[in-house]
């Protein structure tokens, strides 16, 4: 299996780590033709408004918004916001894969990040506690019916799931547990299925 | 509920790898920058060039200036204090800035000692011109390492020479057996435990990015492909002659570092860059690198 990291900037290489641990192929993606073949693409944490004038740049919006609408993507953080379909704080450009409302830097600045563990809620599995290590976090305002949420912070969703579209406001890529790389690997093995079958 | 550790301090700096952060000195350049691509940016009165041509004592910033600049983008946004100047810290702590640097281009507070970090929640990055500077600088909390170059120049070679000094000592201290890591550490004046873990992981426990006399896209793609993970520029970006088409053409190079077809194509027509100042042409006592201890 395959598994694509948006590579224009940010965290990519702790998920290089965490995918090649859980035993699959991880490629960068920095052209709309480094997408061909992969299982599954991960939008990295990063600067959302860096990311989003790199992917204008260079037509990755238009391929993104297509392979996300069969195969497995999973936002973290930045990552999320692009995937919304509503950003606020300030609005901003996305690619609407994800129906939610995101806000950007809603915990506040630096000062205010944190590492707080959260019960992770995996359809089919056991609950687990992860670290969710939260860094200039956004928050998941609302969602529209037919999501599922994964994890909460109290009353918050910080991990959602719209069928094949996962999200989380928080860097599974910087906790210890690999809980959420190997949901997601599952996803894109099982999208993979659907596909050869169909 | 866990806030201010090393791990959220090094978290920020993952999250700005493979970006560019640049020296801004206005709420408008800050704009222009974001608008640029670039992933944060360094908020101060002069940008090197500025504090090498008019000389004086620089110092931290006004921080009215600073938060002019807070609200004006929503990226991470840095400033500078003194080296070893705790109070400029802490007046920066309480402002709320994303990172400090404690930087070498601000002329020295302390001739001895640097800002202990570790007593600070917001996260510090320092400059280094080898390895036993850098592991120093960790000891003393720094969350983020930037090699140092010769800022204000736009002249690149320092930024190289130190990249390469730093890079080659890491590959060197690999290869020593343990019996031979506390002699380096000695060798090196850093803290043994550090020397320990580089010779084990192979390379720095926080993330090095590159710094100083950056003026163009290949400057930036250059320091990518000798090892930085991420690019700092400080005159190179409103010293050339079009500074939103420059910046937006060095974000690009950081990202295409290690691809010549894009990298030829953004290296086209963009401008004059800075003019710059050879950097054996500056007297060694007015040379920003040294600083630092």
């Amino acid at each position: 299996m395959n598994i694509g990291v948006l590579a224009l900037q940010g965290a990519v290489a702790p998920h290089r780590e965490k995918i090649s641990h859980l035993g699959a192929d991880m490629t960068e993606v920095r052209l709309p033709a480094d997408l061909e073949g992969l299982d599954g693409l991960i939008l990295p944490g990063g600067e959302s408004t860096t990311l989003l004038n790199l992917m204008a740049a260079y037509g990755l919006e238009e391929s993104i918004r297509l392979f996300g609408r069969f195969r497995p993507v999973w936002g973290i953080c930045a990552g999320a916001i692009l995937l919304a379909q509503r950003v606020e704080n300030p609005t901003q450009r996305s690619l609407g894969l994800l129906p939610a409302t995101l806000q950007r830097n809603a915990y506040g600045r630096q000062n205010e990040s944190f590492i707080e563990m959260l019960p992770l809620r995996l359809p089919g599995r056991e609950t687990a506690l992860v670290e969710g290590v939260f860094i200039r976090a956004p928050r998941i305002a609302d969602i529209d019916s037919g999501g599922e949420v994964l994890a909460r912070r109290g009353e918050e969703p910080v991990a959602v799931q719209f069928g094949h579209v996962l999200a989380t406001t928080f860097h599974p890529e910087l906790a210890a547990d690999d809980h959420l790389h190997g949901y997601f690997l599952e996803l894109c093995r099982k999208a993979g299925t659907l596909r050869a079958a169909g | 509920m866990e806030t201010g550790t090393i791990r959220l301090k090094t978290g920020l700096a993952e999250m700005l790898k493979g970006g560019v952060i640049m020296d801004v000195v206005n709420p408008e350049q800050a704009k222009i920058a974001e608008d640029a691509g670039a992933s944060a940016v360094m908020a101060l009165e002069r940008v090197p060039a500025d504090i090498r041509r008019d000389g004086g004592v620089a110092r931290m910033s006004d921080p009215s200036m600073i938060e002019g600049i807070m609200k004006a983008v929503t990226i991470p946004v840095m400033a500078k204090c003194r080296i070893g100047h705790f109070a400029e810290a802490q007046i920066l702590q309480e402002l709320g800035v994303d990172y400090i640097d404690e930087s070498e281009v601000l002329t020295p507070a302390d001739d001895t000692h640097h800002v202990d970090k570790h007593a600070f929640k917001t996260p510090f990055v320092c400059g280094a011109t080898n390895l036993g500077e850098a592991l120093r600088r960790i000891g003393e909390g720094a969350a983020m390492m930037r090699t140092k170059g010769e800022a204000g120049t736009g002249d690149i070679v320092e930024a190289v020479r130190h990249l390469r000094s730093v890079t080659r000592e890491i590959k060197l201290l690999s290869t020593l057996s343990e019996a031979e890591w506390m002699a380096e550490a000695k060798r090196l004046g850093a803290p043994y435990e550090l020397v320990r873990l580089v010779a084990k992981e192979g390379r720095l426990p926080v993330p090095n990015f590159a710094a100083g006399g950056v003026a163009t896209p290949a400057d930036a793609a250059l320091l990518m492909q000798l090892g930085a993970e991420a690019v700092f520029v400080g005159s190179g970006v409103f010293k050339s002659e079009n500074p939103a088409r420059m910046a937006q053409a060095i974000v690009k190079a950081v990202t295409f570092a290690r691809n010549p077809e894009e990298l030829l194509k953004i290296s086209k027509g963009l401008g004059g860059a800075m003019a710059g100042l050879p950097r054996d042409t500056i007297q060694p006592e007015a040379r920003l690198a040294g600083r630092g201890w």
